[in-house]
């Protein structure tokens, strides 16, 4: 074998090339978000609390200044997933457009896999909801942010959740996001599987169904939160 | 019971095409959807124009030739048939349909419903087969081969190549059928020794046909005549990773 066929490099390229290489980058990629959509759920939860401090013993335990280096290394990681998966799926959206120039003068859809369809849609609107997400409760660009005795490493999400969450535009876009997010995950989640080459009559089907409660159990959970501030539940 | 056709008429590969309205007010429910347009041409060509050309063959639903999307739906709404298999009992008095060629940069128009399937000959020549040395038939059984593997070896083989997978896939991705070509062989003792470079070839032709790819979505599946399910993209993908990274 030449010494360039062995170069890990150069196999990565090569494998990456390939659409199939492509949809296993997303599909690992898709691991990871998922593994942070739940995880950062779990932490969320903690508003529920019956002591309001809670979360925030929680934000301020990620905010240590001792915790900066894992921190930033989770957030470095997860960004050049999301980087990968994103420029994964538009070099393949634009390779699956090209391969039909001329479409169909009608149209039909055959089974009823919407989420399926419009991954390309539900995709980029969590994209912008995440971006929006972050400058609304970790950078403060939206509303400003209280701090608990003025000290940036020590948040008071608390709060924070409750003031942002108030306005029913910004409550109602969160909520749109999720059940996008919902309908993005239960595609992804089974989907991922087949990418990587796992299938099975007997199993796939039990995936599929697995997926959609896990998606429909992720969106109730992150729904809980504005709607219960907006009713009143959770209040200051 | 009375027709109205709407039928993609394109003279030959360079010229545009456009959408025809015809009218066949007499069509008997026991007609197969190309005797319907054999009836259609019969009466163009008495008329002095030119006949609807479509592909078709064996018209026993199981050579692969014919094909259109009817109503956009590939082979019609009938599902695990072709459309010569297609018969007019499945349409109603007055219906509209709407024919149109398979559309897909790799499939291009020939002429009406015609187009040019040979990418997937070329898919085939770049590694659907197995190298043996010719000679007299072995015998039978002289090669053990696992009951389920023959099982799903033989659906996967039952695959015919029409494109109906292609044409359904909003990504025009040939996966559907490169997966079966690759399940069919790749079951079998004798396909193993070709079995990953089998897989990394014939996906790579695909991709030099400028076919779209596998986004899961399960429409070739749906409309697939012979009712290949979509687990053999996933054989292909496995086939395939297990070649690129020697894992799996």
């Amino acid at each position: 074998m030449s010494a360039i066929a062995i170069n890990p490099i150069y196999r990565a390229v090569r494998f990456y090339e390939a659409p199939i290489g492509k949809k296993v980058v997303m599909a690992v990629t898709g691991v990871m978000l998922v593994g942070y959509v739940i995880g950062h759920l779990l932490g969320n939860l903690q508003i529920y609390s019956a002591n309001p401090e809670q979360i925030n013993r929680y934000a301020a335990f990620l905010h240590n200044p001792a915790s900066a280096i894992p921190l930033w290394a989770i957030r470095g990681v997860l960004l050049l997933a999301v980087v990968l998966h994103v420029t994964a799926s538009v070099q393949l959206w634009l390779q699956n457009r090209a391969a039909r120039p001329i479409g169909y003068v009608k149209k039909d859809d055959v089974p009823a896999s919407y989420a399926a369809r419009t991954m390309l849609w539900s995709g980029p609107i969590v994209g912008a909801f995440i971006v929006f997400h972050v400058l609304h409760l970790t950078v403060g660009a939206v509303l400003p942010l209280e701090d608990i005795n003025g000290n940036p490493n020590t948040p008071n999400v608390y709060e924070n959740v409750i003031l942002g969450f108030q306005n029913p535009w910004v409550s109602g876009f969160y909520i749109l996001a999720m059940i996008l997010l919902c309908m993005h995950l239960y595609h992804g989640m089974w989907s991922m599987f087949q990418s990587v080459g796992i299938s099975h009559p007997r199993y796939t089907p039990k995936l599929k169904t697995g997926a959609a409660i896990l998606a429909i159990l992720i969106a109730i959970g992150n729904c809980s939160i504005p709607i219960a501030v907006m009713t009143g539940l959770l209040h200051l | 019971m009375r027709i109205i056709l709407h039928i993609w008429r394109q003279r030959n590969a360079g010229e545009k095409g456009r959408m025809v309205r015809y009218e066949l007010p007499n069509v008997s429910e026991h007609m197969s959807f190309l005797e319907m347009l054999d009836v259609l041409n019969e009466e163009l060509t008495m008329k002095g124009e030119e006949p609807v050309a479509f592909d078709h063959d064996c018209r026993e639903g199981i050579c692969g030739m014919c094909g259109a999307m009817v109503n956009g739906i590939a082979h019609g709404p009938l599902p695990g048939t072709t459309l010569c298999q297609l018969h007019m009992r499945h349409f109603k008095d007055g219906d509209e349909l709407y024919l149109e060629p398979w559309r897909a940069r790799a499939f291009p128009v020939v002429k009406d419903l015609v187009v040019d399937r040979s990418a997937f000959d070329r898919i085939i020549a770049a590694g659907g087969f197995i190298s043996v040395a010719t000679g007299s038939a072995p015998d039978g059984n002289a090669i053990p081969v696992q009951k389920e593997s023959a099982e799903n070896s033989m659906d996967a083989a039952a695959c015919i190549g029409c494109g109906a997978c292609v044409a359904m896939c909003p990504n025009a991705s040939a996966s559907l059928f490169l997966g079966a070509k690759i399940a069919h062989l790749g079951l079998l003792p004798q396909g193993q020794p070709e079995r990953e470079s089998r897989a990394v070839a014939m996906v790579a032709q695909a991709n030099r046909e400028l076919f779209g790819s596998c986004t899961n979505i399960g429409e070739c599946e749906a409309v697939c005549p012979k009712d290949i399910k979509l687990e053999v993209i996933a054989r292909m993908n496995r086939d395939f990773i297990r070649a690129k990274c020697g894992v799996g």
